[in-house]
């Protein structure tokens, strides 16, 4: 049966979220003169209470809101904002706004986790390249551009063929004693690669459902890592993003947006109801951000790159309920550029997960001591 | 005709002044011989440029694009077209030191300027070039020496000048500079800065422009490296590139790149050399020459540290290496512009080589850092894709030579004569061995009657899949 450890899974929302129209002061006088074009009517609101409430495509959403699983972290950010999709997004990654850091805080968190680098699985990113939250020097990621036909050697054609090949490859990387350095290096590397993919390759076999994923990347993804956790490898961390940049709504958001947040909204649902079904839902706790919320005014279609925004915890130990403040819109009190003020740092957020989730210490990771968010249980 | 060694030896060097070739181009530049393949190299001029204006008919987009990844898309084009494949790989090295990234800079128009200059200007003079760097718009903004004034210096580029591009930290165990000569630096550049950008409407985005403000410069007495004077920037590049510290930084760089890996940046200072008579070498050419880089590579490419076997497959292929080469062994997307190369060009990527966006001013790591689980599958993945298509020109070359090998080859030479073509002369024995078994399983290896070329054809291209899939193929 399943250990039970609990694992983190994380859904990127790359491009910076509007936050403004993803959880909306829809009584604000201010957000009416703000957003002219994008906002959105008071009466299509899913109220979450008098003064704020979600976007109308996040129904979905609303059931774990009021089962009381949907923690939502308001005016989400750090000082001094950068506005460089890149830049800003490292900064989520690696915890160093200021100078510029290479270690993920996960790939660091897996380094606690599993220091000898028993488990060639114990972090999985889906997308192909990793990204920065899961580097660290000597930990053992799988980064899987597709479940069905990840591995090594896929070009080669027909099954017997290929799995000669592998076997030929499992006996070439086997020798590492010495030899120089590199090429042991290498050959361990690839070792752990091949055995990392032979174990998840097993994974959709496995695996059986009743529920359906959207045919998008998102919910794609999201079913790769259901079909991850429901196979048992001990995996711990699970990470996917959305399609890059998809978030980046400088023209036509209202169109966009909805459809972003309608394909998240229903794949989280279907997520979940598949973890519950097969009993597994319930060490598992998601958690949804962004690199940057956006501009507070509307630019006529879309919005520009912003600072202050909104992030989401999913799960059956989550306290539903908001954290934190939402950042004022009033002129005076709004970060420089017309921008939202961040009102918590997102190391807060990460140092509860580290310590309350991950049972780790947080303070070397995310590299001091942020106020908790007791939002887990 | 060229033998084995003239080409093993062209093969090597056409792997690191350029980005490979395909079997047929080794072998005939073997024919004319190694030295005549040196000049070629160190004179782009006697090449054909790169024919630009047809990339642009094919993609007009290319042209003054913002977005990033259309530059990086043209970058990736000219390594594998560019007929001046050492200023083309040059571009690259200096990519690898003199780092900006997009991160920042945000505009795809600036990076690809940068790089165009350090084509231009890679092989040439290095006080040129230090000048060119210190008086790019993009590195000024890059390195905050826009935020940095007589009234409030910023540090960031006058600091990383010294550390970074041209001293080093230190050498022979002791230190290049100072803190006071970091501050003295910092100083005599400020007013370096770039002029107000133009508003992007209506005309879409304009150029940066690099302006110096006299009003802004602090004129006062600096003591740097020594010598005291109202040094202004231009003074301070002057100076640093008398230093012997200079010579040691540039020569080691070029060795790391050229010749064999070496230990990471920041340990140069405690750790010798792997070889300090080429080091010595260069160091000489440079001063010789009067700071010229071409008289250095020029030392580098001639000389017998160079050629010597130990040094060949010394390093690991960095991704650009990697992907780029693959496309001209295989002759895919070489001399056409043809859809695909988007994706192409995300390749290095996730092979941890984000062209044009380095993860910090420190650039990547680079040996056997550059693999992990994740990005050897991807290595090993396309290498062994390209090379498994038959219907590439390159690959059918390289199986239509090895069928001019003789009626019916054995196991052994059979594998000895893929790993030639594909440029993998490392093999260990362990390696060596288990493909020889494989090799035997598969039984006779004729290519008679059609049926057996059909099947000849199908083991070639197996072999060269697990060859790109072996370790000793990551080096080069």
């Amino acid at each position: 049966m399943a250990s039970k450890d609990n694992v983190f899974v994380v859904l990127s929302l790359s491009g910076g979220n509007d936050g403004l129209n993803t959880v909306i002061p829809y009584t604000n006088g201010l957000y009416r003169d703000y957003r002219p074009t994008l906002g959105i009517p008071a009466d299509q609101v899913i109220p979450l209470n008098d003064t704020l409430g979600l976007n109308p495509t996040m129904a979905p959403l609303k059931q774990f809101w009021d089962a009381g699983k949907l923690a939502i972290f308001l005016g989400i950010g750090y000082p001094h904002p950068s506005y460089s999709h890149f830049r800003s997004m490292d900064i989520w990654h690696t915890c160093e706004p200021v100078k510029v850091g290479t270690e993920g805080w996960l790939g660091q968190a897996m380094k606690a986790i599993d220091p000898q680098a028993e488990n060639v699985l114990t972090g999985v990113n889906y997308g192909r390249g990793l990204p920065r939250a899961l580097a660290k020097e000597g930990v053992p990621v799988a980064s899987v551009g597709n479940l069905d036909t990840y591995g090594l050697l896929t070009g080669i054609e027909g099954q017997d063929q290929r799995m000669q090949a592998l076997d030929v490859f499992a006996k070439m990387y086997g020798p590492t004693i010495g030899r120089d350095y590199a090429l042991s290096y290498i050959r361990r590397t690839g070792t752990d690669a091949l055995k990392g993919a032979d174990i998840l390759a097993t994974a959709p076999s496995k695996y059986t459902s009743k529920v359906t994923y959207s045919n998008t990347s998102v919910g794609q993804y999201m079913k790769n890592i259901a079909q991850t956790h429901l196979a048992n490898f001990g995996t711990r961390i699970l990470y996917t993003t959305s399609p890059y940049n998809g978030f980046d709504t400088h023209a036509n958001e209202a169109a966009a947006h909805a459809k972003l947040w309608a394909d998240v909204s229903e794949t989280v649902t279907t997520f979940f109801d598949d973890l519950r079904d097969h009993q597994a839902s319930d060490n598992v706790t998601l958690f949804m951000f962004s690199e940057f919320g956006r501009r507070i005014s509307d630019n006529g279609s879309g919005t520009d790159h912003g600072a202050a925004s909104v992030a989401f915890a999913v799960g059956e130990h989550v306290k539903g309920g908001l954290y934190g403040e939402y950042p004022s819109l009033e002129p005076s009190k709004q970060e420089e550029g017309g921008n939202l003020k961040y009102s918590m740092d997102f190391r807060s957020v990460y140092s509860t997960i580290l310590e309350d989730w991950l049972g780790l210490a947080p303070e070397p990771i995310v590299g001091g001591n942020f106020e908790r968010v007791r939002f887990l249980h | 005709m060229a033998n084995q060694e003239d080409i093993a030896l062209m093969e090597h060097l056409l792997r690191r002044a350029g980005f490979g070739a395909s079997r047929a181009q080794i072998e005939a530049k073997a024919a004319q011989g190694y030295n005549t393949a040196v000049e070629e190299l160190l004179d782009p001029t006697a090449q054909p440029a790169l024919e630009e204006d047809i990339v642009l008919r094919y993609n007009p987009v290319y042209n003054h694009s913002a977005n990033i990844q259309t530059n990086v898309q043209q970058w990736v084009y000219s390594m594998i077209n560019n007929p001046r494949q050492l200023q083309e790989k040059m571009s690259l090295f200096w990519h690898m030191i003199f780092c900006a990234g997009h991160s920042k800079i945000d505009s795809g128009e600036e990076m690809v300027r940068m790089i165009g200059m350090f084509r231009e200007h890679g092989m040439g003079n290095f006080r040129d070039l230090l000048m060119r760097l210190s008086t790019s718009p993009a590195m000024m903004y890059y390195l905050d020496n826009t935020e940095s004034h007589k009234v409030a210096v910023n540090e960031n580029y006058g600091r990383e000048l010294l550390e970074l591009f041209s001293l080093g930290v230190g050498r022979d165990e002791a230190f290049n500079y100072t803190e006071d000569d970091v501050k003295a630096c910092a100083r005599a550049f400020t007013g370096w800065n770039n002029a107000p950008a133009y508003p992007p409407f209506p005309h879409g985005r304009s150029p940066w422009e690099f302006r110096y403000d006299p009003a802004d410069h602090d004129e006062s007495e600096k003591t740097f490296l020594g010598e005291t004077g109202r040094w202004n920037g231009e003074d301070i590049v002057n100076l640093i590139c008398k230093q012997p510290a200079t010579a040691r930084f540039l020569s080691r760089h070029l060795y790391n790149f050229f010749v064999a890996d070496e230990v990471p940046v920041p340990s140069w200072r405690q750790t010798p050399p792997k070889d300090l008579a080429a080091i010595k070498a260069m160091e000489k050419a440079y001063f010789d020459s009067g700071y010229d880089i071409k008289a250095m590579l020029r030392v580098l490419l001639t000389s017998d540290f160079f050629k010597a076997p130990s040094v060949r497959y010394a390093r690991v292929k960095n991704p650009a290496e990697m992907v780029v080469s693959i496309l001209r062994m295989t002759g895919d997307h070489c001399g056409e512009v043809k859809p695909g190369l988007f994706d192409i060009s995300e390749e290095p990527k996730f092979m941890g080589m984000d062209l044009m966006n380095p993860p910090t001013v420190e650039g990547w790591h680079t040996g056997h850092e550059w693999i992990d689980s994740g990005t050897l599958v991807e290595r090993i993945n396309f290498a062994a894709e390209y090379l498994g298509r038959t219907d590439l020109p390159g690959v059918q070359d390289m199986i239509d030579r090895l069928m001019a090998r003789g009626q019916s080859l054995s196991a052994e030479a059979f594998v000895e004569g893929c790993s030639d073509m594909v440029g993998c002369l490392n093999m260990s024995e362990d390696t060596r061995r288990e493909l020889v078994t494989y090799a035997q399983r598969g039984g006779a290896l004729r290519h008679g009657t059609a049926a057996e070329r059909a099947e000849f054809t199908r083991r070639c291209s197996e072999m060269f899949q697990m060859l790109a899939a072996t370790g000793e193929f990551q080096f080069c």
